[in-house]
């Protein structure tokens, strides 16, 4: 009998998962880009278009120099779909842990990854619940990877609101956003989950973080504009574009309850999928 | 524009907050652990000057591969006794409070780099140099030879602090906000 680590299906899973988190790391998603640059058109604050600019620069020269956006690579945070009939194992956990500490020696990553008390670096990004995996049904088996750095996590909040606050969730968004100020190097995208569980509302909120940015409902739309209304701007130097966009995710909650979650991300919004090919 | 090279004499006393800067030269990478090291043992490097850059970068080689700016407020009081030894100006993001503030005031400047820009900052940046690499990559203190990276003044030595500014209209902004919509 083989190892389990010899089978085609776990080498897979470690390609998909270093060729995602490659990808994610250098080049930022399309829509992503194209909101960037529709920001830096439309600023109108000098220090807020310069500071964007810096922002286009910086991409470009992550392109042509093959290396990571930010020196902040992040925790991998992995989202594995699977498709009917396909089970979750532990070993493709380990596969997903292979291609996460393949990728932080060839990108290479940062190492970010430390006992939460000690302090001490696993030095390989991986750890206890690193990476973070959820696993979700789809058509497919793939990997999306949604590199986490710390910047903007560290600004992120949880409330339990009352579910006769329920029309007040964009003055807990917007000051969840006027708390963390340039702290998480804005223009930010919002993960907001609302409804839920405690733990359930957060995990929308980052979810919400995997959809497109340039489409946004009517209420997201609003909740953009009340961001930006704050006038935070690029890195909290003041200007227009505070938020590139706000994403909803909802879940059905308790009727006693009404969690909001928001899931604050940098301007570096890397995500990437890849299929998980088993020849 | 003003271009500014380290070692950093008065010149950086005429800067007013908000001002476009580009700063050559030599600087030194601190982050939490090597300022206390620092505060234990001494800094390393000469102090007259310098500018001090809050930056965990990927070094790999010789070379430095990423190195953008890491949140300056960590640092927030552990910095006077870089400028009270001739350290003139600080680089990070997201500002410094106002202790920090005060102790700039005659003798030094906060200047802003663009967060998450690692690549840009590395492209325009040379390795020179290292200690207390024991405190690991991100910690130790790199010394780094800049070629013109663009900056903004975000604090100046007149108390004079773009990011305080931002801050108090962005809550006034937030008042209005609520009662327009009710909340």
């Amino acid at each position: 009998m083989s190892h389990p680590e010899q089978t085609p299906l776990y080498s897979a899973i470690a390609e998909a998962t270093q060729s995602a988190l490659r990808k994610a790391e250098i080049e930022l998603p399309r829509d992503i880009m194209r909101r960037l640059a529709h920001a830096a058109r439309t600023e109108t604050n000098p220090t807020a278009r310069a500071e964007l600019e810096n922002i286009l620069a910086n991409i470009s020269e992550a392109a042509a120099r093959n290396v990571p956006i930010c020196q902040d690579t992040g925790v991998p945070v992995i989202y594995l779909t699977l498709p009917e009939g396909m089970a979750y194992t532990s070993h493709m956990g380990d596969a997903v842990a292979e291609g996460v500490r393949a990728a932080t020696a060839a990108i290479p990553l940062r190492p970010n990854v430390v006992d939460p008390l000690s302090r001490a670096n696993t030095g390989n990004n991986c750890g206890r619940g690193m990476p973070a995996i959820h696993v979700r049904h789809g058509d497919a088996c793939d990997v999306t990877v949604l590199p986490k750095g710390a910047g903007s996590e560290n600004v992120s909040r949880i409330g339990m609101l009352l579910p006769s606050e329920k029309d007040a969730i964009g003055r807990f968004v917007a000051e969840t956003m006027l708390r963390a100020g340039g702290k998480p190097c804005p223009p930010v995208v919002l993960g907001v989950g609302i409804g839920s569980t405690f733990d359930g509302a957060a995990a929308l909120a980052k979810e919400a973080l995997l959809q497109p940015v340039d489409e946004m409902t009517d209420y997201e739309q609003e909740l953009c504009d009340a961001i930006n209304s704050l006038g935070i701007g690029p890195m909290g130097l003041g200007g227009d574009t505070t938020a590139l966009a706000v994403k909803v995710r909802r879940g059905d909650c308790h009727t006693a309850s009404l969690p909001v979650a928001v899931n604050v991300q940098c301007w570096a919004c890397r995500r990437a999928t890849e299929k998980v090919i088993v020849p | 524009m003003t271009d500014l090279v380290t070692p950093l004499g008065d010149d950086v006393l005429s800067l007013r907050a908000g001002d476009p800067v580009t700063l050559s030269g030599r600087v030194y990478t601190a982050r939490d652990e090597a300022h206390l090291r620092m505060q234990e043992e001494g800094i390393p490097f000469d102090p007259e000057g310098a500018a001090v850059y809050h930056c965990g970068p990927i070094v790999r080689d010789g070379r430095i591969i990423a190195a953008g700016p890491t949140t300056s407020a960590r640092m927030n009081t552990l910095t006077e006794f870089l400028l009270d030894s001739g350290v003139r100006a600080l680089i990070g993001k997201g500002g410094m409070d106002e202790t920090v503030r005060r102790a700039l005031a005659g003798r030094g400047v906060y200047l802003a780099f663009t967060g998450g820009c690692a690549a840009l900052a590395a492209s325009r940046m040379t390795l020179a140099g290292v200690w207390f690499e024991d405190l690991g990559m991100a910690e130790a203190v790199w010394a780094i030879d800049l070629d013109r990276l663009p900056l903004v003044v975000g604090m100046d030595a007149h108390g004079g602090d773009l990011f305080d500014d931002v801050k108090l209209q962005a809550h006034r902004r937030f008042e209005t906000l609520c009662r327009e919509h009710g909340w």
